[in-house]
């Protein structure tokens, strides 16, 4: 029920975007994320974006899990 | 970077189950509070990944499943009344209340719309103007700010006909519930990922100050999972807790402040019923008064009649995670997805339904 997936947005036209979602276009709407920029991969919940996906944060975790994996210098070190 | 295949790498994962291991040694219990980590624990085999000192169990955190027959009879009952269209998640239609479901009453005739979103409702208003159409809202506060952002959509567009039942649930009083009833000792918390989206880290933080159990937000990879369960694991050994955010991309300590704005304004707490669990308060949400002409409950006079739990069904149990479908004498036999008895069936993040899709190798799905 409170699934929520990726969303690219491609345009946007006052509180609602064009969004690609897995290679699918739909309108969903920025009212609760009027931060939400062109370009932006937002969680989308029943055609609201809730929230703009932190890039810098989604690549720290991903460096922190390749660590505990031993698949980075510092991991192996 | 798309969000989704970065987070399901198996070398990732091997390396978090291999660090589990060597770190846990004390026994120790963790609740997913979320229905959509019960799907992810099942789906990816995590439990059977888990050394045998780390017992998960499954929480409330499925709001169809916690939805009160007697809540759901209104549905029902709203659905019955000739003139209205109601609007809802396809979810909900197999859910059963006291005498029938949304689907029942549907292949009777009643007008029972599947909808994705609240601006698909809002879209089904204005082109039947001369109609009322109720939008079920059901759903915890992931949900709740998409149907209060209907409602000032409905008032900005001028939209006379839409109405909501508002059946919305709040997490954290459920917790604080569950914990002082003292009927499920818990070590650790994983915490709803995408409901945190909305309310931040913050509103966990009585569970570690005054329970003393960690707590983590996950997000919904099985990567995510097992990263959860390390790091409460680690907190279980160094015996410190406290609430840390694993699902950084998605969650900010303060939560989603515009979408927490326009809740509040739309909606205040009131007290809720949560299926085996009873009255909570502060656990749902009502109207408030400025838009009160948007409730459905006031605006139609129904009489749902007094609701019953069916015989045997003890989904009430399961959601407080005291038993296991594994307990219930219909599980697999008279009670499956095709033919639910009790919510925790119908609902694919109902725990009975992961025991039945994807629990063959503890003898989950027996028939």
């Amino acid at each position: 029920m409170c699934l929520a997936i990726p969303a690219l947005i491609k345009t946007i036209d006052g509180k609602e975007a064009e969004a690609d979602i897995g290679g699918i276009t739909r309108r969903i709407s920025l009212w609760l994320t009027p931060e939400a920029e062109e370009g932006d991969y937002v969680l989308l919940h029943t055609g609201y974006a809730i929230g703009v996906l932190d890039q810098e944060e989604a690549e720290e975790t991903l460096r922190l899990l390749e660590e505990i994996a031993g698949l980075t210098e510092e991991g192996r070190g | 970077m798309k969000f989704i295949h970065e987070f399901r790498r198996s070398e990732l994962a091997r390396g978090l189950i291999s660090q589990i291991h060597d770190r846990s040694k004390t026994p120790a219990r963790f609740m997913e509070f979320c229905g959509g980590h019960t799907v992810t624990i099942f789906r990816y085999g995590i439990r059977q990944v888990l050394p045998q000192t780390v017992e998960m169990v499954s929480g409330p955190g499925c709001p169809i499943c916690v939805t009160a027959n007697a809540d759901l009879d209104k549905a029902i009952a709203l659905a019955q009344i000739p003139e209205v269209i109601i609007a809802t998640f396809g979810d909900m239609l197999k859910v059963p209340g006291s005498r029938s479901s949304l689907e029942k009453v549907k292949a009777d005739g009643a007008d029972v719309r599947i909808v994705y979103s609240t601006m698909d409702a809002l879209k089904i208003a204005e082109e039947n103007p001369a109609t009322p159409v109720v939008f079920l809202g059901i759903g915890f506060e992931t949900t709740a700010p998409t149907v209060a952002a209907s409602i000032l959509q409905a008032e900005e567009r001028g939209i006379g006909n839409y109405y909501v039942l508002s059946l919305h649930k709040l997490c954290p009083p459920v917790i604080r519930a569950i914990l002082d009833s003292g009927e499920v000792k818990l070590q650790g918390l994983i915490c709803p990922g995408h409901v945190s989206a909305i309310i931040g880290s913050h509103p966990w933080e009585f569970i570690a100050r005054d329970y003393g159990i960690p707590c983590v937000v996950s997000g919904f990879d099985p990567l995510a999972i097992l990263q959860c369960v390390d790091m409460l694991v680690a907190r279980i050994e160094s015996g410190r807790s406290e609430v840390e955010i694993a699902y950084r991309r998605g969650v900010r300590p303060e939560g989603n402040l515009e979408a927490l704005k326009v809740m509040a304004q739309v909606f205040e707490p009131c007290t809720a019923g949560w299926r085996g669990i009873g009255g909570v308060p502060g656990s749902g949400l009502k109207l408030r008064k400025d838009y009160r002409r948007f409730d459905a409950e006031l605006a139609f006079d129904i009489d749902p009649g007094l609701p019953y739990e069916p015989e045997g069904c003890i989904c009430g149990d399961i959601l407080r995670g005291v038993k296991t479908p594994l307990d219930c004498q219909l599980f697999g036999g008279a009670c499956t997805p095709e033919y639910p008895v009790g919510p925790c069936m119908v609902s694919s993040e109902g725990s009975c339904s992961a025991y039945y899709l994807y629990g063959a190798g503890f003898n989950g799905g027996r028939v």
